[in-house]
């Protein structure tokens, strides 16, 4: 930034007209991008969580807890020999879960805590393109994330669990005919978009939407709406719709309508996915619906709004 | 066309009337300086020029209505809001990258060449650099980017003179090329002083004052009156007196040079006496009129 420069016939040659057109995919792309800078949470919790969860198996694993599993009469067996995967893949769900919540409690309220929003507004990206880049963190990114992360683990937990097998002169074999990880990681895939993307996706929106709002505590300005509600409601009418309503989008109950269940986790061999039941379940369109609504409302918030 | 064209442009939050009907008109090229005192409405103008406030009336930016269309707007129009709105967490790397992906007018080379002048390393975090520098940051970024119209609000508030210095000389020497306009509001009047080619004075929501530099030096004239003269100067009707180690300088609006050549030494006052003066005119107009 020296005065002396000869920057000012730089001036001149940079006015050849550039093309000012940009496909809208390009502002998203770079939007999610920022996302994940800003809030590095989003990848940095569950590799945490997978890391704690590994150094559990591997203590397992050395101290041979583990090894009893196959042991056990075959029925038994594959349920043992397969229950810490199940449950690090759980835990991994549950981080998934929390730090969707998080995230869109902040969503668009640290912008405006932090001013910067006077600066993202400064560029020519539309309201539309932020809150939607926002929305897919808990949508798309955080899912796959989850998943891909939870996939990695449980390979590496299989393959130090065939290492100690391996070095304590026993065959892998049993293990590996007992864990099918792939039909496994498919029906987790299923179950992580299904149970912990979509039919949570009106709740993480309601969130977001309320990011957008208060000068402070997001959070009980979020919550205190559908406590509220489902007061009113008991104490009216006798009833707890509501709650039972939201308490299903929270913990997942899509469950019961993307599979048909028989074990205790959704990537059990009895369990069968039902796709066609899901797609076709009325709450799960009108839990779009309004989703939907709630984003439009976020957009029209984030318009008028400016820093706090 | 106009730059920026507004028409009986009006805000109010709630009882506070922020903007009562201004009508502006800004032409390409032009180095506007938009003064005023504290709460007078700058800051609420400048929101609805780049579309971040819904206005009344009517107001057009680059033939566009800023509150319906800021994304395409913003193609055109760049604006650094005040010395703070760099998110504290980015990365001055990715700030560039992000610019560049969402920005169809930026020239990174050009934003880098900025940067290499400076003490600014591309893997620091805004959070690390000082208020200068992330000034010298943003300013980088927006230098870079081609656009018509800039918008600055105060945007060397808390910054050493140093700073300050170099903010508005790299402005004119590496960016200002007479087809870009710019817009800027500041308390630190004599330092735009001789950036500017127009000026805005704003009090109350209303201009009340709009004229090219040339205008204000040929229109308005400051005297330091010879003391037998002060009389006589009195009478040409002066719109504001001030009193200077016991010399009486009064300021004329329109009135013949040579008529007060005769009185004492003449000069063309300084923005800030010019502030000074129609503002405070205008302030005990208002105090008359409420008693």
């Amino acid at each position: 930034m020296s005065t002396q420069s000869n920057a000012m016939s730089e001036s001149f040659q940079s006015q050849s007209v550039a093309p000012a057109v940009m496909p809208a995919t390009r502002a998203l792309y770079w939007s999610v991008r920022r996302e994940l800078w800003e809030n590095r949470s989003i990848y940095i919790a569950p590799l945490a969580v997978a890391a704690v969860a590994l150094f559990a198996f591997l203590i397992s694993a050395i101290a041979g807890i583990w090894e009893k599993a196959l042991k056990l009469d075959p029925a038994q067996s594959r349920e043992a020999v397969a229950m810490p995967y199940d449950m690090a893949a759980g835990l991994m769900m549950l981080t998934g879960i929390l730090v969707s919540v998080f995230y869109c409690l902040d969503a668009l309220y640290g912008e405006r805590r932090d001013r910067s929003i006077l600066f993202w507004k400064s560029l020519p990206v539309s309201d539309v393109t932020t809150v939607l880049a926002k929305a897919s963190i808990p949508l798309v990114i955080l899912p796959l994330l989850t998943f891909a992360i939870t996939v990695a683990m449980q390979w590496i937990m299989l393959f130090v669990s065939s290492a100690v097998l391996l070095v304590s002169g026993q065959s892998a074999a049993a293990l590996w005919t007992k864990l099918s990880l792939f039909r496994m990681s498919l029906l987790l895939l299923y179950h992580i978009l299904t149970a912990h993307a979509i039919w949570p996706f009106p709740l993480y929106c309601w969130l977001l939407l309320v990011s957008g709002w208060p000068r402070r505590a997001t959070f009980l300005w979020a919550a205190l709406p559908l406590v509220a509600i489902a007061g009113v409601e008991k104490i009216a009418f006798h009833t707890s719709h509501f709650a039972a309503m939201v308490g299903s989008r929270i913990i997942g109950a899509a469950t019961g309508i993307a599979f048909t269940q028989g074990d205790m986790f959704p990537t059990g061999p009895m369990t069968h996915i039902t796709p066609g039941r899901f797609l076709i379940s009325p709450g799960l369109w009108i839990g779009l619906a309004v989703a939907a609504a709630f984003l439009a409302a976020a957009v029209r918030l984030r318009r008028s709004q400016g820093p706090i | 066309m106009a730059c920026i064209e507004a028409r009986g442009l009006r805000k109010s939050f709630g009882t506070t009337i922020a903007l009562d009907g201004i009508d502006l008109r800004v032409e390409e090229g032009r180095i506007v300086g938009l003064i005023g005192p504290n709460g007078a409405g700058k800051t609420t103008a400048l929101d609805a020029i780049l579309g971040l406030t819904p206005h009344q009336g009517e107001l057009k930016v680059l033939g566009r209505d800023p509150w319906t269309e800021r994304d395409q707007l913003m193609r055109d129009v760049c604006f650094i809001a005040d010395v703070a709105v760099l998110p504290r967490w980015i990365r001055v790397s990715q700030a560039l990258d992000y610019v560049a992906g969402v920005h169809p007018r930026f020239d990174r080379t050009k934003a880098e060449g900025f940067l290499v002048k400076t003490t600014i390393k591309p893997s620091s975090k805004v959070r690390e650099l000082s208020k200068g520098m992330v000034v010298q940051l943003h300013l980088a970024l927006v230098m870079a980017i081609d656009a018509k119209l800039l918008v600055l609000d105060e945007p060397t508030l808390g910054l050493d003179i140093l700073y300050r210095k170099q903010f508005y000389d790299s402005l004119l020497n590496d960016y200002y090329d007479r087809s870009r306009t710019i817009v800027v509001t500041t308390h630190q009047v004599e330092e735009v002083q001789h950036v500017l080619t127009d000026l805005m004075f704003i009090q109350h929501g209303r201009i009340v004052l709009n004229c090219s530099m040339e205008e204000v030096e040929s229109r308005y004239l400051e005297v330091m009156v010879h003391p037998e003269q002060v009389a006589a100067a009195r009478a040409l009707k002066p719109m504001h007196e001030r009193e200077l180690i016991g010399r009486n300088i009064l300021l004329f609006d329109r009135v013949d040079r040579q008529q007060l050549a005769a009185l004492g030494e003449v000069r063309t006052p300084s923005i800030t006496d010019l502030f000074v003066a129609v503002i405070g005119n205008q302030a005990g107009q208002a105090q008359g009129a409420a008693r």
